[in-house]
Order: C-alpha cells, then sequence, then structure tokens
C-alpha cells in the first residue's frame, strides 16, 4: 500500500526526517513511535503532501506521490488527521464532515458517507448543526477522524489521535480504527506517544529517534520483549 | 422631522456604499489576512474604464459590466502576482497594496488626466430619494445577500470559507487553496467595482474615492475585520450616522466623527462589534 | 558608527576556553555619538558651502523627513504598532509654530520648536492611550482615520487656523551677525540638520538602551514581555510619544523652511509616504530612517526632472514621479524585503565573511 523509499525532509539545516523506509501492506495497521522531536509528525506531513521532501521516494499502490500536494494525496485515497484533529472550529460539524467528502462531487455518495460516519460517532450525529468550537476534546477528535473518513480513504494516517484524551475515548477510537480495518481493508499508520494503546491495535511497530528508523518489529514483539521495550519504548 | 427624513436616507444610500467597498475589504482581509489598500484604486480604474465605455458607446451598462469584470481581472492577478509572495508578512503585504494604490491612481492621472470628467448615474437622481438612490441601496442589499449565500450554503463557499480559516485543514480535505484565496481577491474587487460604480457619480477623478474609502474601511473595522455581516451592519450605521452630524452639527466635522466613532467603539471592542478577539491574555 | 539595534552575537572560539575581554577604558556611548554627529554636522556644513540655494533647501527638506521618519522608525520597526497616521503628528507641530510665530512674536524660535515637539508628544500620548489595545490592521485603520480626520479642523475653524489656504508667516531666525553673510537657504538648512542630528543621537540612545530593548520585546510577543516584567500599555505609548514628538518637531522645522502650514501639505498621502519611505530604506534599524528620508525627497525630485527632460504630455509628467513610486516600492518589497538598509547589511556581511576565509571563529556582528 504504501513505500516510502530513502525519505528526508528538512526544515532548514535541521533533519527532521532522515533517510526514513518504510513499507506498509495493504489492510496492516502500523504504529509509527518515538519521543518528542523524533519526526514522526513530520513523516506524516510529508507523506500527506503538507510538507515537500528534500529527497526520497514515497509510492502508494505503486504510484509515485512523493510531489504530490495535499489537495492531490487526498483524491488518490490517503487521509490524514493531523495532530490536534485539524478540526475548523468557525464552521459547523456538519460543514466539516461535508468538507471531507467535497472532492468527491457526488452529492448521493456524500450523504451516504455521512450517515456511516454518524452511526460510527453517535455523538456528532447530536451536533451537526453547532459550531465545531462547541464540541469537546474527544468529540472533535471523533469529528477529525469522521472528517477524514468521508473521503472513503484507503490509507489513513493519524498524528497522536489519543493526545490529550481520556482513556476510554481513546479506547473507542482504537475500536473504531479496528473495525474499519476488519470491514473495509482499511490502511492505517497511526503515530503515537503513547504507545501501549498504539501497538494493541497495530499489527507492526516502528520506532523513529531524531529521524531516523531504529526499530521495525512486530507490535506484539515490541509489547512483550522486555529488552526492546526499555531500549525504545522506554517502559 | 423632514430634515431628518431626508438625512436618513442620504445616510443610508451612502452608508451602502461603505458597506460594498467595506464588504470587498473583509473578504479579501479574512481569506488571506491583508488589508487590501489598492482596493479602491481597483474599483477607480474600472470605474474609469467604464465611463471611456460610456464616452465611445453611449451605454451605461455595458460599462459597469465592464468594471465589475475588470475589478476581478484587477483582484485575480494582485493576488497571484503581488500579494502571494509577501502573504506572511503582514507589513509588506501593506506596503505592496499601498505601492498599488499610489500606481494606479498615477495612472488614472496619466490616462484620463487628473481632471474632474462628467460620470453619469445608473438612474434619475434628483429629489429626496431619488431613484438613482433606491438603486444603489437595492444593488448593495442583492449584492451582499448573494455574498452571504455564496459563503453560507454553496460547496463553493464552503471551500472559500474553509481555505481561509484553515488552510491546512482545508487542503487534506481536497480544497485548492491557493485558488480559492484567488478567486476570493476576484470576487471582493469586483464587489468594489460595483461600490466604486455607485459611488464616483457626478464627478470622477482620481482621488474621488479616497474619502469613501476611510469610511468604508472604518465601517470594516468597526463591523470586525472578519465579519461581512458585521461590516454591511457597521457601513449602514456610519453613513446614518455621519449623515446627522453632516445635517445638523456641519459637514466639516464629518472626517473627525469618523474618527471618533472608531476611537469609542474600538476602546470598548479593540477587535470591532462583532469581530472575534484573539484570544492570548495572561 | 554603530547605530544598530541589533544583537550583538559572538561564537566563543572552538579550541580554547572563553576568556574576558580584555578590559578597555571607553567614553559612553552617548559621546561617541555625539562625536559622530559633530563630525556629520562638519561635513555638512562642508557641503552646504558648495551647492546652490536650491540644493540646500533640498538638503534641509531631507533633514526634516529623517526626524520624522525616524520616529515612524522606532513606532513602527522597533515597536512594532503601524501607524498610517504619522502626517497627522506633522500637522500638529507646523501649525503649532505657525500660530506661536503668528500669535506669540516674542518667542525665540528654538521656543517654538520645542513646543512643537511638545504639542506632538502630547497627541502622541493621547492616540497611543487610544490605540494601546489595538493590533495589526485594527491600529491601520485608526490611525488612517486619524491622517484623514485631523487636518479637517482647519475647515471648522477657518478664521483661527486659516482654512484650505492655511498659515503664512515669516520667520528670521538668523542671528544678527550672519544675516547677509550666510545666505538664507543655507542657514536653514544649518538650524535643520543640527536639530536632526541631535534628535538622532537622543534616538539611538533611546533604542540602545532599555527603552529600546522593551520596545523590541513588546513588538516579538507582548505576552511574553509582560511576563517578563515589562509595561507593555506603558512602552506601547511611551512609543507613540516619542515618534509623535519627532513628527511634530519635523512639521515644525517644515513650517519653518515653508514659512506656511496648510493642510493640503499633510495629505494622507503623505503618511502613506513615510510609511513606505520606512520600509524602503530598511525598516529593522534607525539607519533605515537616513535611506528612507533620502529616497523620499530624491526620487521625487528625479523623477520630476526626468520627465522634465524628456518633454512628455502633461498628464503624464504631473503623475510620472508617483507611478515611479509606487512601482518603485513594489519592486523593493519583493525583490528586497529589508530595504535598502538591509541589502546594504547583507552585502557588508558577505565582504566581512569572504575576508575572514575559513576561520572557526566569527566577529560580533552589529
Amino acid at each position: 500500500m504504501l513505500e516510502i523509499e530513502d525519505l528526508t525532509t528538512t526544515y532548514g539545516p535541521v533533519r527532521a526526517v532522515d533517510g526514513v523506509n518504510l513499507t506498509v501492506a495493504p489492510g496492516a495497521i502500523t504504529a509509527v513511535l518515538g519521543a518528542n522531536g523524533a519526526g514522526k509528525t513530520t513523516l506524516l506531513r510529508t507523506v500527506s503532501g503538507l510538507v515537500r521532501p528534500r529527497s526520497g521516494r514515497i509510492r502508494m499502490q505503486g504510484k509515485d506521490i512523493t510531489r504530490s500536494p495535499a489537495e492531490l494525496t487526498v483524491r488518490g485515497g490517503l487521509a490524514l488527521v493531523p495532530e490536534g484533529g485539524g478540526v475548523i472550529t468557525e464552521l459547523t460539524v456538519a460543514e466539516n464532515l461535508r468538507l471531507g467528502a467535497l472532492w468527491r462531487g457526488d452529492r448521493a455518495d456524500r450523504a451516504h458517507a455521512l450517515r456511516e460516519v454518524c452511526e460510527l460517532f453517535p455523538p456528532l450525529e447530536q451536533r451537526l448543526s453547532r459550531p465545531a468550537s462547541t464540541l469537546s476534546g474527544g468529540e472533535r477528535q471523533m469529528l477529525a477522524i469522521g472528517r477524514a473518513l468521508m473521503s472513503r480513504p484507503r490509507l489513513l494516517l493519524l498524528d497522536e489521535p489519543s493526545l490529550g484524551l481520556a482513556p476510554m475515548i481513546t479506547a473507542r477510537i482504537m475500536q473504531v480504527l479496528r473495525d474499519l480495518r476488519a470491514s473495509t481493508g482499511l490502511t492505517v499508520l497511526l503515530v503515537e506517544q503513547n504507545a501501549r494503546s498504539a501497538l494493541s491495535i497495530a499489527d507492526d511497530g516502528v520506532v523513529l529517534s531524531l529521524g531516523q528508523v531504529v526499530m521495525t518489529a512486530p507490535a506484539e514483539a515490541l509489547l512483550t520483549d522486555e529488552a526492546l521495550r526499555h531500549a525504545y519504548l522506554g517502559f | 422631522m423632514e430634515q431628518f427624513l431626508n438625512l436618513t436616507l442620504n445616510g443610508i444610500t451612502s452608508g451602502a456604499v461603505y458597506s460594498a467597498l467595506g464588504l470587498s475589504l473583509v473578504i479579501i482581509y479574512r481569506a488571506t489576512r491583508v488589508v487590501n489598500f489598492a482596493q479602491p484604486a481597483f474599483a477607480l480604474i474600472s470605474a474609469y474604464l467604464a465611463y471611456s465605455i460610456n464616452q465611445a458607446t453611449g451605454g451605461y451598462w455595458l460599462g459597469f459590466a465592464v468594471a465589475l469584470l475588470a475589478g476581478a481581472v484587477m483582484g485575480v492577478l494582485t493576488e497571484r502576482l503581488l500579494v502571494r509572495p509577501v502573504r506572511h508578512n503582514e507589513l509588506g503585504a501593506i506596503i505592496v497594496t499601498l505601492g498599488l494604490l499610489i500606481v494606479l491612481q498615477a495612472v488614472a492621472g496619466m490616462v484620463w488626466s487628473n481632471e474632474p470628467h462628467s460620470f453619469p448615474y445608473a438612474f434619475d437622481f434628483r429629489g429626496d430619494f431619488s431613484p438613482n438612490s433606491m438603486f444603489v441601496v437595492a444593488a448593495v442589499a442583492v449584492t451582499a445577500l448573494a455574498v452571504l449565500l455564496l459563503f453560507r450554503a454553496t460547496p463553493l463557499g464552503l471551500r472559500m470559507r474553509a481555505a481561509a480559516f484553515h488552510p491546512d485543514a482545508a487542503r487534506m480535505s481536497g480544497v485548492r487553496v491557493g485558488l480559492m484565496l484567488t478567486l476570493g481577491w476576484g470576487l471582493a474587487s469586483a464587489v468594489g467595482s460595483l461600490a466604486g460604480m455607485l459611488a464616483v457619480p457626478p464627478f470622477i477623478f482620481p482621488n474621488v474615492l479616497d474619502g469613501v474609502f476611510v469610511y468604508a474601511l472604518t465601517a470594516a473595522v468597526i463591523g470586525g475585520l472578519d465579519n461581512p455581516l458585521g461590516t454591511i451592519i457597521g457601513g449602514f450605521l456610519l453613513g446614518v450616522g455621519l449623515s446627522y452630524v453632516s445635517g445638523y452639527l456641519g459637514p466639516e466635522l464629518v472626517t473627525l466623527a469618523a474618527l471618533a466613532i472608531l476611537v469609542i467603539v474600538l476602546a470598548v471592542r479593540p477587535n470591532g462589534l462583532f469581530g472575534k478577539a484573539l484570544a492570548r491574555s495572561v | 558608527m554603530s547605530a544598530e539595534t541589533e544583537e550583538t552575537t559572538a561564537a566563543p572560539p572552538a579550541h580554547r576556553a572563553p576568556q574576558p575581554p580584555a578590559p578597555r577604558r571607553s567614553l559612553p556611548p552617548v559621546v561617541v555619538h555625539l562625536a559622530w554627529a559633530l563630525l556629520a554636522f562638519a561635513l555638512l556644513v562642508g557641503l552646504t558651502m558648495i551647492t546652490d540655494p536650491f540644493t540646500n533647501l533640498r538638503i534641509a527638506t531631507i533633514g526634516y523627513y529623517l526626524i520624522a521618519i525616524a520616529g515612524l522608525a522606532l513606532l513602527t520597526g522597533l515597536n512594532g504598532q503601524v501607524s498610517l497616521g504619522h502626517g497627522a503628528f506633522m500637522f500638529i507641530g507646523a501649525y503649532t509654530v505657525a500660530l506661536l510665530v503668528l500669535h506669540v512674536p516674542g518667542l525665540p524660535f528654538w521656543v517654538d520648536l520645542l513646543l512643537a515637539t511638545a504639542a506632538g508628544g502630547i497627541a502622541g500620548l493621547l492616540a497611543g492611550a487610544a490605540a494601546a489595545r489595538l493590533h495589526g490592521p485594527y491600529l491601520a485603520g485608526a490611525t488612517l482615520a486619524l491622517a484623514v480626520g485631523l487636518p479637517a479642523i482647519t475647515q471648522r475653524y477657518p478664521e483661527f487656523l486659516g482654512g484650505s489656504n492655511g498659515l503664512s508667516f515669516s520667520v528670521n531666525s538668523q542671528p544678527a551677525g550672519l544675516v547677509g553673510v550666510v545666505p538664507a537657504t543655507r542657514w536653514e538648512a544649518w538650524v535643520v540638520w543640527a536639530t536632526a542630528l541631535l534628535a538622532m543621537v537622543i534616538l539611538v540612545n533611546m533604542s540602545r538602551g532599555r527603552l529600546g530593548r522593551s520596545l523590541r520585546a513588546v513588538r516579538d510577543d507582548e505576552v511574553a514581555a509582560s511576563l517578563a516584567g515589562i509595561h507593555v500599555g506603558r512602552t506601547k505609548i511611551l512609543a507613540f510619544i516619542v515618534s509623535s514628538a519627532c513628527a511634530g518637531l519635523a512639521g515644525g522645522l517644515q513650517a519653518f523652511l515653508l514659512g506656511t502650514a496648510a493642510p493640503g501639505s499633510f495629505t494622507v498621502a503623505l503618511s502613506l509616504s513615510l510609511l513606505a519611505a520606512l520600509v524602503l530604506g530598511g525598516l529593522g534599524s534607525l539607519w533605515g530612517a537616513f535611506w528612507a528620508a533620502i529616497a523620499f525627497v530624491y526620487f521625487q525630485a528625479w523623477a520630476e526632472d526626468a520627465a522634465d527632460a524628456v518633454n512628455l504630455p502633461v498628464n503624464v509628467e504631473n503623475n510620472l514621479p508617483l507611478a515611479l513610486y509606487g512601482t518603485v516600492l513594489i519592486l523593493v518589497i519583493l525583490l528586497f524585503p529589508a530595504g535598502i538598509h538591509g541589502g546594504l547589511t547583507r552585502l557588508r556581511a558577505a565582504v566581512r565573511s569572504s575576508r575572514q576565509g575559513r576561520s572557526g571563529r566569527s566577529e560580533g556582528v552589529s
């Protein structure tokens, strides 16, 4: 589904992403872990097209999307839920959701997608006409994911979806991701500082440090092998 | 009593013009966080083009249409070529639009001379609330309504608002943010040119829109620079208020009154009557 | 001459423990600046000896615009408050001088100038207080309204303020001994520049001291500055007071030079042009004001001369200076956002670094 080859992204002299190689199989849930500043967010922003890489290749389903800007990668089936959600607070919940599917152009399709998202996240359905600014943190995250899902992505990138959320809501979100993978074959790339919750649903884990991949292992191994955990995840 | 009525009606008519020009400023500000000081210059050039067409063909409405189109084109070109490179430098953007204002006014003088020319009204302008005045108010009301509907009720409007509020999030939803901002400038400048066409008669000369621009900016600031509806309301209120000042206190005090109103409003609400405060205080 | 306001940075030597610099007996900066100012004044006097009266007038004009723009540099460049109404404070200064000369003729001329400065400062206090809570475009809009609204009071009180024609007067400020020996225009240039250089010394010292640091801190981040103990509102108002006092002084000097004070000299275009010239000259430091004043006066002059020389149709000739000015403005911002001064600084840094070669140490940047 996704092949990242020797990817490097720089901000001025800083190499935020430094020669990263990563492969994600279709239908897999991959967790990207690491401390603050490890380059996880930059990696996602580069893959989604918000930031241009310095060098390297990104391929999605065989197609080269390295230089593809965000507006276009969405149309290719990729959706990003950025850190904090990227919810547009000046718009209503419904408008935020509609926005996610606007580029598809098919009204019936959009309506259908809206219904599906509402089923996944009932709190959203109750607040459709309210400004997004009135939502709680957990509801905003649901809205952010909902908006990403409106575009019917095949690859979903999430940047710290559990940040600042209560454990119950985090669990609910992780559950939703797992269910979506089961029902639609959605591929997920999940960046998290909360390694445990991410690894609980992931198939594989990738650990970044200072922009480089330092470890790739099955999630199970990262969770159970104490030496690995201590060395790379700090617990 | 009759004077009061007259002043009120006149105030509504001039207020309509302030609202329209103010609206064009606000659309642009909301989209790109830039105050387009060149806006009155776009309107001026558009009106001059209408004037030339009027002179050549004798038709008013053709000139009117060309003016709107010219405004849109100037807005689009300016955003794409001059403003986009400096968008993140607030002062730089101000200077670029100021420079453009200076250049365009000078060009107007070069092409059409600094002498005033007679400029036609759309309709009969005689009388206390003439057909022309009604046209002015109606045109602005319809335009304002159309713009508000566009933003609130159409997919395009949704895209434009998203691009203005949160460009990254909009990109991630497939919105071509750059295109939306350019369209915003085009739309705004067309509205600005409409305001120009309504404000210019009876005479056109290079500085004819200076006063209107200040009142329009005042209206936009009073209403809140990111609030189109607030600006429209502010424009009408300002027009009526200044009309009373002119009628009861003397026309020389109008500009000072505008200043006083501005200071008072901003003292009570530093982000305008309906603007959103940037939440950062300790 | 370090009139810069950028911080001094010094990279520690790579392979030695840092050693304190050998103590050096140096003069306080104020004295150094006064010495430079004296030298500059001497050069100026020499210059005016060899140029014709018309050029002397232009030199004087650059002098008072330097004061006005330097004040604006402090307010907008150092303190970050965008003011589009600077011309209004010049207006106040000019009319103060005019009214004093007409109604209190006994006052020595330098007292008139002092009062013009004070009048500007008081107006700045009021404006600054009103503007303290405003930011960005709201501040710009309010100051623009000031620029438009204030000169309009001449219409309201035409007998006292002279209406559209303004006030005319004549001032004889030359000491008796010099009349006839030194032509009036040369003397005027000396007066203006003596004042200007003195004002610049004061401004430079303000901007290097604690006030300068406070101004810049408030510009960069108000919340952080207030957390660091800086009284934000007071600083912003002080910036307004100083800058409008400068403008008042400049306006007073203009009235002195021209013998009139009229609303037509203080249009919105003036305020906008002052800001534009400042950005052209370079916003970050007071040197920018120097380039700006020169650009402001000479650009229009050259454009007018050029238009005359080529013999263009009247319409084009009248408007060509402005058209060129606006075009240059746009080009400079797009191509050289740091203005003339920024360009020169970069050039100097480039020359300096190429001269040093590959050594691991770097001098302080000033």
